[in-house]
Parts: structure tokens; sequence; C-alpha cells
């Protein structure tokens, strides 16, 4: 496989969210706009590109037994990192994602690379494969964000087209959960044909 | 009066799984059947209950006194990690039947971000240790709730005619979203 593959099949053909199905928390609860998606998108590409870098470097290094508990640390020290750097700089985004900054420790697709990718390569190809499952994992985050901020407030990055309210409903929980499905029934249905 | 109203909030108000999205690759994982989600939501209750006393007096006792919160999540997710392997471990040893029927979950919860996301949120929230435990524990029921609700449901999913594309993920998401819908209508029991 080379290198260009490698960071393109992050977008369709293995997307964590729409194909592989992993990290829906993060998916679900911060896609109320494009703004707020991107934006946790971009701090999950930076922990998984750092986190696959030295887990690339040191994979020969960590015995195999406590191989996930050194992943989860090296994973942990990258989330603190960003979560102390997006508190310095973008306060009022970090205030919006809340809880779900220090809860990319816990996505899947992080520890999931990690194990499957990183643990098995070497570092520039890491990197790649990080930076490719990131920004796909970003855009099916800002596609879900603009859906849902478009028709849920009739705006898009902040910039109202409408008077009045949109489909309240889709910036609300319930409108997450119907919206992602049909976003993936859409991909299966592609996939097949 | 003070607990009541943390229950109620934690159980159907702001339902961990339909109102806070925490937990949802479980959720989706295992509502296959009831008699899974039942388990599931047994060893989450367990854990998470655990969890929250253990983290909650390191971070009152250690890392505030201290003066390191920023270590936050990389202790409380070594924690978690290190409690779920010690349950697994001593629930082997003594209760066979409850091993039998939890122990397969266990591995699953330490990945699992409701656990970490309430142990994050009782600091959050400032609640004492006995507010924390409520809380946790109206959590853990909550999330019981919602995942044996879907099991049910997509239980009699074998017996309808669903489309292609839709089958499997979609279909319990959509499902998810109607449940949520549902669980709107619980908005303002509490303020």
């Amino acid at each position: 496989m080379n290198q260009l593959q490698n960071f393109t099949k992050g977008f369709i053909k293995e997307n964590p969210i729409l194909v592989l199905v992993l990290g829906c928390c993060p998916t679900l609860a911060t896609t109320t706009s494009a703004i707020n998606g991107l934006g946790m998108g971009i701090a999950t590409v930076f922990v998984l590109v750092g986190s696959n870098t030295v887990i690339s470097m040191l994979a020969n290094l960590i015995p195999d037994k406590v191989r996930i508990p050194s992943f989860i640390i090296i994973i942990a020290s990258f989330v603190t990192i960003v979560d102390l750097i997006m508190k310095a700089y973008v306060p009022d985004l970090y205030e919006t994602l809340g809880i779900f900054i220090p809860l990319i420790v816990v996505n899947c697709i992080v520890l999931g690379r990690a194990e499957a990718f990183a643990s098995k390569n070497n570092v520039l190809t890491s990197v790649i494969d990080g930076l490719g499952m990131g920004l796909g994992f970003t855009a099916a985050l800002g596609i879900l964000g603009a859906f849902r901020e478009i028709v849920g407030s009739g705006s898009i990055f902040n910039y109202r087209f409408i008077q009045g309210d949109g489909i309240l409903v889709f910036i609300l929980a319930p409108g997450a959960f119907i919206a992602l499905g049909y976003l993936i029934a859409l991909v299966n249905r592609m996939k097949k044909q | 009066m003070e607990y009541i109203i943390i229950i109620i909030s934690a159980v159907f108000v702001n339902n961990i799984v339909l109102a806070q999205f925490l937990g949802i690759c479980p959720f989706l994982g295992v509502s296959n059947k009831v008699n899974t989600a039942v388990g599931m939501s047994g060893a989450v209750t367990f854990v998470m209950v655990l969890a929250t006393i253990v983290t909650y007096l390191i971070q009152t006792f250690i890392l505030d006194k201290l003066g390191i919160g920023f270590m936050q999540t990389i202790t409380f997710i070594l924690i978690i990690a290190s409690l779920v392997q010690m349950v697994e471990i001593i629930l082997k040893k003594i209760s066979q039947p409850l091993y039998q029927a939890l122990g397969i979950f266990l591995p699953l919860i330490t990945t699992n971000c409701a656990v970490l996301g309430v142990a994050i949120l009782v600091i959050r929230k400032d609640y004492n240790l006995l507010e924390g435990v409520v809380y946790s524990a109206a959590t853990a029921i909550g999330f019981g709730l919602a995942l044996i609700i879907l099991a049910g449901i997509r239980e009699q999913f074998e017996l309808a005619e669903i489309p292609k594309g839709m089958k499997g993920v979609p279909i319990s998401l959509i499902t998810a979203g109607i449940l949520a819908l549902a669980f709107m209508g619980f908005t303002g029991i509490v303020k």
C-alpha cells in the first residue's frame, strides 16, 4: 500500500464514523454546529497524530503484556496537552465541548489505531495514518455538524440565512441520533452500488 | 429531597445515553438481546459506583492537596483501568456465578466513556461523596434503562422488514433518536 492510499483510506473506505462506527459519543454530542464539530475533530487529529508518532517509536521497547496500559498513558498525556492548550487559547470552544475534551482518551479510534496500526508500522506511515484517519473523522463531524446547523438553526458557520427558528429538534439530542442514523444508512446504500 | 432530585434528574431528565451521549458504544454494541443488556447494565452499575468513590477520594486527598489537578485525565483513566482488572480478579475468586454473568462485559467497560465521564462530572458538579455515589448509581440505572428498552425494541426487528442499507447500526440510531424524543418529555420535571 503506498502512502497516498494510506492517507486517503480514512476518508471513505475506512472512515472511522461512517463505516467503522467508532467514536460515536463525541460525534453525537459535539455536532450541534459545524464549528463545534470541526473543533472536536481537530483536537482528535492532534491526539491521534501525536500518540501514533510516539507509539510507533516506542513499540519495540514496550513489553507486550503492558502494551495497552502504556498506550493509554501516552494517549492521556496528549489529551492533557490538548485540554490545556484549548483552555488557554479557545476558551469559548473549550466551554462548549466541555467534558468531551478529556473523553478523547476513551475514544475508540485513538486506541484502535495505536493497537492496530502504530504498534506495527514505522513512524512516517503511522503519522500519515493518524492524519488520514483524523481528517476523515473531522470531515464526518463537519458534515454532520453543518447538516444539523443548517436544518436546526437555519445558519451555517454562524451565518444566518433564514428568519426565525429552524427545526429545533435537530439541534437537540434526538436530532443527533436520527441525523447520524440516516447518514450511515446513506453511506451503506452508496457502498452497495 | 435533594437526593430524590439528583436521582430523577440522572435517570430521566438528563439520561446519560439519550441526553448526554455518553456510553454510546456499548449502547449500540450489546443491545441485541435483553439478557446481555441486563448483564451489561449490572456490570456498569458496579464499576461506575466503585470508580466514582475511588476517583473522588483521589481527587480530594491527592490531586487537590498537591495542586496537580491537570493530572486528572491520566490519573482517572489509570484508576478505572486497574479497578476493572481488580474487580475481574476478585469476582473470579469469590463468586463464580456473578463472574460468569458479568465477566465478559468487564474488559469492555474500561473504554466505556460513561464511567470516566461520570467520574469527571462528579468533580465538575462539586458534589460531596454521598451525592456523588447517589448520582453515579442513578446514572448507571438510567444507562441500564435506556439499554434494556432499546434491546427490547431491537428484538422485535427480527420480525420486521427493514431496508438493506438501514439494517444494523442506522436503524438502531434512529430508534434511539425516537427514544430520546420520548425522554425529552421529562424535561421540566426538575428545574
